[in-house]
């Protein structure tokens, strides 16, 4: 063959470039097999549920009439159990983070922590959920209440939540970190003006994207005795007198979004396949709703910073 | 190998003696001896990965940051005599005496003026009047402050590269240190940039002591006083820089000055 042949090479190329066409057909179709299953889903869904949509099925309680039924109790507690969740993951996650990253020595003993936290991320949930039931509901005396829950699945995001914290650090580059070093900082002062605002988009990032994973996660908090029907919210957090504010929710029996459906999906009626369907719809708009933040945030937050 | 060409006052400021370093196993210092004069601006030079980044790094404990560094002999630190090495000297204390420009610009992701305040915010000064003399003291010094005095709050990542060089210098001026290190602090700069540095280190060794690592002779000849060639991480000679350039007296630094070698 002769390689200065501008026919043979023109061959080459287009043989080639043959199989650009087959394989970038094949990666869309891939692509499409996720995109378009889940849309499918999602419209089915809502068109199931949209006839239940409306002001009543937010603010009614579960009910034994299909027509009736809402979502409060259910929204009100998923909302109350994701706060907790955060207000645990958040400072157990960022701490152990911060000090794999910056503190920790580099040996064999961190190298096994830090193949342990990656592999806590691969448990299933429903093993967080006996461990809690253990744990938190008997040994510590918490019961099937909000906190119990929020505990549990603040451990189950905590791997999620160091993984985050560690690669966002890592992405600081190195002469950051010895340039505070070189003006005397002391390491804590390094994090707490460098290291902490410099990583926070990643971290808050991972953490949504945490949470967005344990709202819909239904197996451990049905393990923690979580209620299927329930007709009261939990006591308000505020109150008349000093200090305004209290705590007693955070004890209280409850029941989430994914138990919600779960329940009604269980049911014979077909009225209530759309309370499901419904119930689905807005579990799916909050979990889109926390990653559309998540990325608000990290664009927010990444503004000012270029290295 | 001690100079003595200059005929007017030379006070050292800091003296490595018989320093040797090593990472882990393998060792980047071979006992090095060498005098730091005080005021004036010392050059290190050598080829790539002859250890003169690994020795300026020894002056502010900077390889105490990573695991498995080792030291080996002292830095004295004149007038007080501290063996910088030391353990029982703190690496932050050392830190506050001396400070660092890095090889590349390197301001944190603030505002221009919380870079420069930040040296002495973390000495628990915070007062806002304190420390807006300060940062405009330094940026003078740092001969940045007209291009910057009046957007102070904008991000230091907006400057250009040899603005945000100046940014660091002033950073490191900010703290009145004793003695500060440059680590090649013009190799991402262009040529007018890197001829604003080196004007502005000539200047500052009015005030203060200078170390400089170059891997440009040219730029090793225009700013220093004093030069130490290294290769394979040994001192092989170190002098006033004028006999260095015109008449080394060792044949391994003349094949380098004259680029045969390196």
């Amino acid at each position: 063959m002769d390689l200065r042949d501008i026919q043979s090479i023109r061959a080459v190329i287009a043989r080639g470039k043959r199989w650009d066409v087959i394989f970038s057909l094949l990666g869309l179709l891939a692509l499409m097999t996720g995109v378009l299953t889940f849309v499918a889903l999602f419209a089915d869904m809502t068109i199931q549920g949209a006839p239940r949509l409306s002001l009543d099925f937010f603010t009614n309680f579960p009910s034994r009439r299909a027509g009736e039924a809402g979502i409060l109790s259910a929204w009100v507690g998923t909302t109350l159990v994701m706060l907790t969740t955060a207000m645990a993951a958040v400072p157990l996650g960022v701490a152990a983070g911060v000090y794999l990253e910056e503190y920790a020595p580099k040996n064999w003993v961190t190298d096994v922590i830090e193949i342990n936290v990656t592999n806590l991320a691969g448990v299933p949930s429903i093993v967080y959920g006996l461990l809690a039931l253990g744990l938190f509901v008997y040994q510590f005396g918490l019961g099937q209440s909000i906190l119990s829950a929020g505990l549990t699945l603040a451990l189950l995001i905590l791997p999620i939540v160091i993984v985050a914290t560690r690669e966002s650090i890592r992405a600081i580059p190195q002469v950051i970190r010895e340039g505070a070093y070189a003006l005397g900082a002391t390491p804590w002062q390094t994090v707490r003006d460098h290291i902490l605002p410099y990583s926070s988009a990643g971290i808050l990032t991972g953490v949504i994207i945490g949470m967005a994973r344990a709202i819909g996660e239904t197996a451990p908090i049905i393990t923690i005795g979580a209620l299927t029907f329930i007709a009261f919210l939990p006591p308000a957090p505020y109150q008349e007198t000093l200090p305004f504010f209290n705590f007693d929710w955070l004890m209280a029996p409850f029941t989430v979004m994914p138990i919600q459906m779960f329940n009604w999906t269980s049911r014979p009626e077909a009225a209530f396949q759309a309370n499901a369907a419904a119930a689905g719809f807005v579990l799916v708009l909050m979990t889109l709703a926390m990653n559309g933040l998540a990325i608000f945030l990290r664009y927010r937050l990444r503004r000012n910073i270029k290295w | 190998m001690e100079t003595t060409a200059n005929a007017e006052q030379l006070v050292a400021k800091a003296q490595a003696q018989n320093l040797s370093f090593y990472y882990s196993d393998y060792q980047a210092l071979k006992s090095i001896n060498m005098t730091v004069h005080e005021k004036k601006v010392t050059a290190l030079i050598g080829p790539s990965g002859c250890g003169k980044s690994t020795l300026l790094r020894c002056f502010n404990r900077m390889h105490d940051l990573y695991p498995g560094n080792r030291y080996e002999g002292g830095i004295r630190l004149h007038p007080d005599n501290t063996d910088l090495l030391s353990p029982d000297v703190d690496p932050i204390e050392v830190r506050m005496r001396i400070s660092m420009v890095f090889q590349k610009p390197n301001p944190f992701p603030k505002s221009i003026y919380e870079n420069v305040a930040y040296g002495l915010r973390v000495r628990g000064v915070n007062k806002r009047v304190i420390l807006d003399e300060k940062v405009e003291e330094a940026l003078r010094d740092a001969a940045l402050w007209d291009e910057v005095k009046e957007r102070l709050d904008d991000l230091a990542s907006n400057l250009s590269g040899g603005q945000q060089q100046r940014l660091c210098i002033a950073r490191a001026l900010a703290t009145e240190p004793e003695m500060i290190l440059f680590d090649e602090p013009t190799s991402a700069l262009d040529p007018i940039a890197t001829a604003n540095i080196e004007e502005l280190i000539s200047e500052l060794k009015e005030k203060v002591t200078i170390l400089i690592v170059t891997h440009n002779m040219q730029q090793a000849a225009r700013v220093s006083d004093f030069t130490a060639y290294m290769y394979l991480g040994e001192l092989v000679e170190f002098g006033a820089t004028d006999q260095i350039f015109i008449k080394p007296q060792k044949k391994e630094t003349e094949d380098y000055i004259t680029g045969r070698f390196g």
